[in-house]
């Protein structure tokens, strides 16, 4: 019998391997094995302070630790019934695009694209190619010099309560920014022009794409959940129609029927599903790049968030110009008990969050859903749709293509721990 | 020890991962102005985060994200040691057991029912632990996450063969140099800057904000005298006590400093 195994995934955030059985040219087994080890962070949110949720919360991800504090406070908000000041909602959207920049410029540079060119890591394509690497830092450094001037420190930042912020940061420290952020739309644009000439495995697959939509701007945290076949949920109903089914569907999975019941969240769903909300110089990129969407493509992915890139530089510019802290940094918050859903779009993808609380402002209950353990069955279902390709090439070469195919997605295994249940349930 | 890059060699580097976040790795891929300098100066031969490329060990230098808590990383930990000269445990995970250490404190059985439906399937020690609970470790870095300049600095310093100089004073001295307004005296929020390693540069000061321990306990902080000034300050149950107990919490001194400060908060609710 052929296995296909990789002990350890390289280039992922977390710990996972990966393990393809094959007998008489059939696949009969095909496994992403977690083994991040469970860090319990639901479990010990119980009984802490409402205010330090968003600390705790940011451990859980080193990479989109802004993503878990902004679906935190959002959903603490929402349990407490707080509305958040229009300049407290502007900077916290501005935050989030520090982060889809360092974690965007990250991933496509040098996560995945080491792949599509041969190379075992972007220092390896530093050797051959360093001013793409070069530039793709100073992009990265960009996203995090956001996070900086406006949370202290671009991993973990510091400035993010339930109610907004506990200081505005100064405005010099913002517009500062706007050189490189300009500098930094450029390099975003000629991202998605140099992502086009990628040489991307063919891969078509018919996804059901989930993302947070919103009419009016490209959505990240406010709107509802939609869905390529037309379903529309609120962050309040989004456990019963996703997180549920997932779990149902995903031990149909263990029988590798494939029939649907996956779905797909990240930069593919959000682009495909928001492309109208882009804002004008993404729009052109995609205009440009002569696209059709849907995308249906994993491995596209990666223009997606190219795509993204330009976005959320060109958002960032408009929101550091825009700048204009006039009202209290922070709302002024009642306790009383309450339970509240928050959704966020993390750079990988929709990132779900409920609290219960009681009348002190104390959690009494924690759900936490991240991106990540949403995609894992489609992750599995996609490679059985590879395998027949991984049958016939060399071991190493095997190996290479079924790493490249789950890294495409950016997955943060960090954050899917709290899926493991899933996972042996499958084996 | 010295890494000399005179010698024909370059000193191999090896990045581990156990329980964390990623965030103390990623702090050593956000050094983006030093990052490919870095990797010409020594020989990165182990860091998946980075590389699919895995140079066989041993290895002179290991550096250690993330604490100890399945059994298998209790026995990896003991591998990583033995193929390592000089060991570095890098961020707060590593050096104190980090935010999950906070199951220590429980029955750690109770969270795993919390979190999963099936927890016959979830294997996972009683305790998180640092490093330096496992195995011998032969320097420390903490923060949540680390600062990257202190992770440049260590670098550097192991090339240059010197002692790696670390900020010397607490967060709260780190605050009075910035000119902050301190936060206890001036609005009465409790804060942990007196007793707490600088390195942030006092981040949450200046952002009106008490210090809630990332970078772990001084050596020179006196603990008793915190917890009876800034427990009266408490704005909700037990703030000072949690303060204590979470980045931090598995340090021996938080862990004392936390026991006290919630015995006073139950005599002063008892007056």
């Amino acid at each position: 019998m052929k296995t296909i195994e990789v002990p350890a995934l390289a280039r992922v955030e977390g710990e996972g391997g990966l393990y393809i059985g094959v007998k008489d040219d059939q696949v009969v087994e095909i496994r992403l094995d977690i083994y991040e080890p469970p860090r319990l962070f639901e479990g010990f949110l119980v009984g802490r302070f409402l205010q330090e949720v968003p600390d705790i919360t940011a451990r859980i991800c080193g990479i989109c630790p802004v993503a878990y504090q902004m679906s935190s406070v959002t959903a603490l908000e929402k349990a407490l019934g707080v509305e958040v000041a229009p300049q407290v909602y502007a900077l916290r959207r501005l935050m989030y695009c520090g982060e889809y920049i360092e974690s965007h410029a990250l991933h496509i540079y040098l996560l995945q694209a080491p792949d599509l060119l041969g190379q075992p890591s972007a220092l390896d394509l530093a050797a051959i190619a360093p001013d793409v690497v070069r530039n793709a830092l100073r992009m990265k450094k960009i996203g995090n010099e956001i996070l900086k001037a406006i949370g202290g420190r671009s991993v973990h930042p510091v400035n993010t309560c339930v109610g907004g912020f506990y200081r505005w940061p100064d405005v010099f420290s913002l517009t500062a920014l706007l050189p490189e952020l300009e500098w930094g739309l450029e390099a975003a644009r000629d991202t998605v022009r140099w992502s086009l000439t990628l040489p991307f495995p063919d891969l078509e697959i018919d996804y059901e794409f989930v993302a947070i939509h919103h009419p009016d701007e490209y959505a990240v945290m406010h709107g509802d959940a939609i869905s390529s076949s037309g379903k529309k949920t609120s962050a309040a109903d989004y456990e019963m129609r996703y997180f549920e089914e997932h779990v149902e569907r995903s031990n149909a999975l263990h029988g590798h029927t494939a029939n649907g019941g996956t779905y797909l969240v990240g930069p593919l769903a959000r682009l495909n599903l928001n492309y109208a909300q882009l804002l004008p110089a993404a729009r052109a990129a995609l205009a440009d790049s002569k696209l059709t969407l849907p995308l249906k493509n994993p491995y596209k992915s990666l223009i997606a968030r190219a795509i993204e890139l330009v976005n959320f530089y060109e958002e960032a510019i408009l929101l550091v110009n825009k700048y204009l802290p006039d009202s209290p940094s922070h709302a002024t918050l009642t306790l009383k008990a309450g339970e509240g859903c928050g959704m966020s779009e993390a750079p990988r993808g929709l990132l779900y969050h409920r609290y219960r609380i009681d009348e002190q402002g104390m959690v009494t209950f924690a759900r936490i859903v991240p991106p990540t353990a949403q995609n894992l069955p489609r992750i599995e279902a996609d490679l059985l749709v590879l395998s027949p390709r991984l049958i016939d090439m060399q071991q190493d070469q095997a190996t290479i293509a079924a790493e490249h195919l789950v890294r495409s997605y950016d997955p943060c295994i960090s954050c899917a721990t709290h899926f493991l249940k899933l996972r042996v349930e499958n084996v | 020890m010295t890494l000399s890059p005179k010698t024909s060699l370059k000193p191999k580097v090896a990045v581990y991962k156990f329980s964390s976040c990623d965030g103390c790795q990623l702090s050593i891929l956000n050094l983006e102005d030093e990052l490919l300098d870095l990797a010409s100066a020594v020989d990165i031969s182990y860091f998946l985060e980075a590389t699919r490329t895995v140079k066989p060990g041993p290895y002179d230098v290991g550096i250690v994200e993330g604490s100890v808590t399945t059994p298998h990383e209790a026995d990896r930990i003991k591998e990583v040691r033995a193929e390592c000269k000089y060991l570095i445990a890098l961020g707060t995970c590593a050096t104190a057991g980090g935010i999950q250490a906070l199951r220590n404190f429980a029955r750690v059985d109770g969270y795993v029912r919390t979190v999963y439906p099936h927890p016959e399937f979830i294997h996972t020690l009683e305790t998180s632990t640092s490093i330096a609970n496992n195995v011998p470790v032969d320097l420390e870095i903490w923060g949540c996450p680390v600062n990257k300049g202190t992770v440049v600095e260590v670098l550097a310093a192991l090339l240059q063969g010197r002692r790696p100089v670390f900020p010397p004073s607490p967060v709260c001295v780190e605050c009075k140099r910035r000119s902050l307004i301190c936060v206890a005296v001036a609005q009465g929020i409790p804060c942990l800057g007196p007793v707490v390693h600088g390195g942030c540069g006092a981040l949450c000061p200046a952002n009106g904000r008490g210090c809630y321990g990332c970078f772990g306990p001084s050596s020179a902080g006196n603990f008793s005298s915190l917890v009876n000034s800034m427990v009266p300050l408490d704005r909700y149950p037990n703030e000072t006590a949690n303060l204590l107990r979470s980045i931090s919490c598995y340090s021996p001194a938080f862990r004392a400093a936390a026991d006290a400060a919630l015995k006073l908060a139950s005599t002063r609710e008892v007056k």
